[in-house]
């Protein structure tokens, strides 16, 4: 590619995009619009590695024998889950969505932090590129999830340089978080007060809380764990008088939250999607922002419920488990008041909304069958089956990933000053909605008849079942291939964009230009209406208020 | 806030995306104070692993405390109580604009924060002679206590080793700062980074004044 990227006509008005052109302009910008699209390739070509480890898993499972040895299925799932989690799902919406949005959202020219927002994407490749070379040098076999002794101990394979990678990307991750809260917190506009906030910042916010607050814990987990691996003090081993389960503690204190960082900015971009497409506001807004808050600090308090099955004591398990249905009360707030803003709404089919339908059903399944494995009773019964690989994936892939491409679509005008092609953009929706739910729905019911997660072979009466997932699972790939090539060809090619093609309300949409210029808006942006003013009333009441 | 329209009157170091330098400085304090949380959880994971060890071995514990140089540690202690004073005092200096004293003033607690680190060698090396390193060549003087010692010595090296590498880490922001102040960056009108790493410098000491007691004096037996 020559040093000239030409991203966006000539003439159109003066942009973010065409502010200036060549790789230093791109790789040494503090322009978080900029920042925002570094992740988004980035991310998207972690996406795709991290999809290959899982065609591979699903080409071995297509017979009970299975084409890899078990030490190289190992690996493929632990990488699956390794760059899943720690590139693709932690910084996906927060770190290109989030970040190209927060500051448009709430009036300001830029993060309060540009220089370390850049820092954070260059640590994020750091990281990831350390993550990318363990995998090159023959990669790691612990799962995602470390466990020690066997991680400190026995693996013969490069969890030292894996940790390394996951320790840095998560600084990129507290940094983002940090640099949302102050931003949030300092930065918007006049008039802009806490409760007439998009629910997309009140979701980001809250994820920020987790950012902050639960990355820290993995960093200092995984230096015990090299520390331990180096010098076999017997930290985690139970042999010489370690704690494992102590491990198992520190890793979840985070791992768990982490999985709110990998809903809420989901359900923060839903929220948006849904009020424009009913053309109403948003049901019970302050319940709605209030929930990503209650989720975010609830979510601390449940990690012992991935402990269930390894000795932790029954009583605390008693109190997880409690713990961990409360967790589903402000879920289910999100879920009742997006519905009750859909009824005698407006309602529109375009790309977003059928995502967001997607959403609200999938995450519905994957959020109810946690409550399955909440209570203790039956975790016991499907614990570290595909009930569980199920269950995550319903909320991780069915609620997160549809939420990205929703908001990838919904935005994208915004982003690229482009349309994308409508009619090919509901084909890939529907694709990926029946893929995914013949890939997964199959896996409820091969744990719940007692199949094992993690083993490279299984009996031949869960062939069917199996066969089946992996068939859906290749109709999921061809519906994630669809977007990348039409919002690629979309980029040049498409129309342009007028500056708010959904008509939706909104500062990013209704103040700034379209793409943005660099500094966001031509004047400074003024809020006298609260948010999702779709109905027009009000907003007479607060002017001048 | 008092000091907000000084600030506002003179504006040298004012970037784009702020509306005023009273904007720029109370993100940056709140983003100090949110590192400093992302700080406190991080050596709260180590606090709670040493939790759980003194909990389940408390006569082990008992027993390695002996081996802790509680003199040096406490002479530690008071060079760090000091080193907060003289960075206390650089903070008030460049308030003032006295530009001597700040740099005189962070030069004293960089020499105090290489005085700890000195120290901190010291008992290092002590541990490395008698054999407390935790690996292959960790001996320990009670049979009954072997292996369960060298999980608290574990505990010891990284979270001394943590504060460590926390102090180096300062010792480079305390040199960056006397360099700006040299080439008079700092005015009475804007001092941020000094005000910024003075929260980070007393932080680093607050550990030092939990991991002390926690690791020398409970449980001390001579």
């Amino acid at each position: 590619m020559s040093t000239t990227l030409p991203f966006a006509p000539a003439e159109a008005h003066p942009n973010y995009l065409n502010a200036n052109y060549g790789w230093k302009s791109w790789l040494f910008t503090t322009d978080h619009k900029r920042i925002a699209l570094l992740y988004l390739f980035s991310i998207t070509a972690f996406f795709f590695v991290g999809g290959a480890f899982a065609v591979g898993m699903r080409l071995n499972l297509l017979t009970p024998e299975g084409i890899f040895d078990h030490d190289t299925y190992n690996k493929l799932f632990t990488m699956h889950g390794i760059i899943m989690v720690f590139f693709f799902l932690v910084p996906s919406i927060p770190a290109t969505l989030g970040n190209f949005l927060v500051p448009l959202m709430i009036g300001a020219r830029d993060l309060a932090f540009p220089r370390i927002n850049l820092l954070s994407w260059y640590l994020y490749i750091v990281g990831g590129i350390i993550a990318l070379t363990a995998v090159v040098q023959g990669g790691v076999d612990t799962g995602w999830t470390f466990y020690a002794p066997f991680s400190s101990m026995y693996s013969n394979t490069h969890v030292i340089l894996t940790a390394i990678g996951v320790f840095i990307s998560g600084f990129s991750s507290i940094l983002t978080g940090l640099n949302f809260i102050v931003t949030i917190h300092t930065m918007r506009a006049p008039g802009l007060t806490w409760n007439r906030l998009p629910l997309f910042v009140w979701g980001h916010y809250a994820t920020s809380l987790i950012q902050v607050l639960g990355t820290p814990v993995i960093a200092i987990t995984l230096v015990l764990l090299g520390l331990e691996r180096l010098l076999h003090a017997g930290i985690f081993d139970p042999a010489v008088g370690g704690d494992p389960v102590l491990f198992q503690h520190l890793f979840w204190f985070y791992s768990h939250p982490a999985v709110y960082i990998m809903i809420l900015p989901g359900m923060a971009v839903i929220s948006e999607i849904i009020a424009c497409f009913s053309r109403k506001s948003i049901f019970g807004y302050t319940f709605v922002a209030i929930s990503s808050i209650a989720i975010a600090v609830l979510g601390f308090l449940v990690w012992g419920h991935h402990l269930f099955a390894a000795g932790q004591s029954m009583y605390a398990s008693m109190a997880f488990s409690f713990l961990s249905f409360l967790v589903a009360i402000p879920s289910a707030i999100k879920v009742f008041n997006w519905t009750a803003t859909m009824y005698k709404g407006s309602v529109s089919y375009e790309t977003p909304m059928l995502y967001a339908f997607g959403f609200i059903g999938l995450f519905t399944i994957g959020g109810l069958t946690g409550l399955f494995l909440a209570t203790m009773a039956i975790d016991v019964h499907v614990t570290d089956t595909y009930f569980v690989i199920a269950h995550f994936h319903y909320v991780m892939v069915g609620g997160m990933v549809m939420a990205y491409m929703g908001g990838i679509h919904f935005w994208f005008p915004k982003i690229s000053g482009r349309m994308y092609p409508e009619g090919w953009a509901k084909f890939a929706a529907l694709v990926v909605f029946v893929g995914f739910n013949l890939t997964f729905f199959p896996q409820f019911l091969l744990g719940y008849q007692g199949m094992p997660r993690r083993y490279a072979h299984y009996p031949a009466e869960f062939q069917v079942l199996n066969v089946m997932s992996s068939a859906g699972a290749s109709i999921l790939a061809i519906g994630y291939l669809i977007p990348m090539i039409y919002l690629g060809w979309a980029w040049r090619n498409g129309p342009s964009a007028p500056q708010n093609p959904w008509n939706a309300k909104g500062l990013e949409w209704e103040q700034s230009p379209t793409p943005p210029p660099t500094f966001n808006f031509e004047h400074q942006p003024v809020v006298n209406e609260p948010a999702y003013n779709y109905s027009g009333g009000e907003s007479e009441v607060h002017i001048g208020g | 806030m008092a000091d907000s329209q000084s600030i506002l009157a003179h504006a040298p170091e004012l970037q784009h995306h702020f509306d005023d330098s009273a904007q720029q400085f109370e993100s940056s304090t709140l983003g100090m104070w949110i590192f400093l949380v992302t700080e406190i959880m991080f050596f709260g994971g180590m606090f709670g692993a040493y939790t759980v060890y003194r909990n389940l071995y408390p006569e082990a514990f008992a027993s390695t405390s002996r081996f802790m140089n509680v003199t040096v540690g406490a002479i530690n202690t008071g060079v760090l109580i000091f080193s907060s004073f003289t960075m206390v005092m650089a903070v008030r200096s460049a308030q003032l604009g006295r530009k001597k004293a700040l740099i005189a003033f962070l030069f004293l607690t960089l020499l105090l924060g290489c005085v700890f680190l000195g120290l901190k060698y010291v008992e290092y090396h002590e541990k490395w002679l008698d054999h407390h390193i935790p690996g292959s060549g960790f001996q320990y003087e009670d049979s009954r206590y072997v292996r369960q010692a060298q999980v608290l010595f574990f505990l010891y090296f990284a979270m001394t080793g943590m504060h460590a590498v926390h102090m180096v880490v300062g010792v480079g922001l305390l040199t960056t700062l006397i360099v700006m102040a040299a080439r008079n960056r700092f005015s009475s009108a804007w001092f941020t980074p000094v005000e910024m790493i003075g929260l980070y410098w007393h932080f680093v000491d607050v550990v030092w004044i939990f991991l002390f007691p926690l690791l020398y004096l409970i449980g001390h037996t001579t």
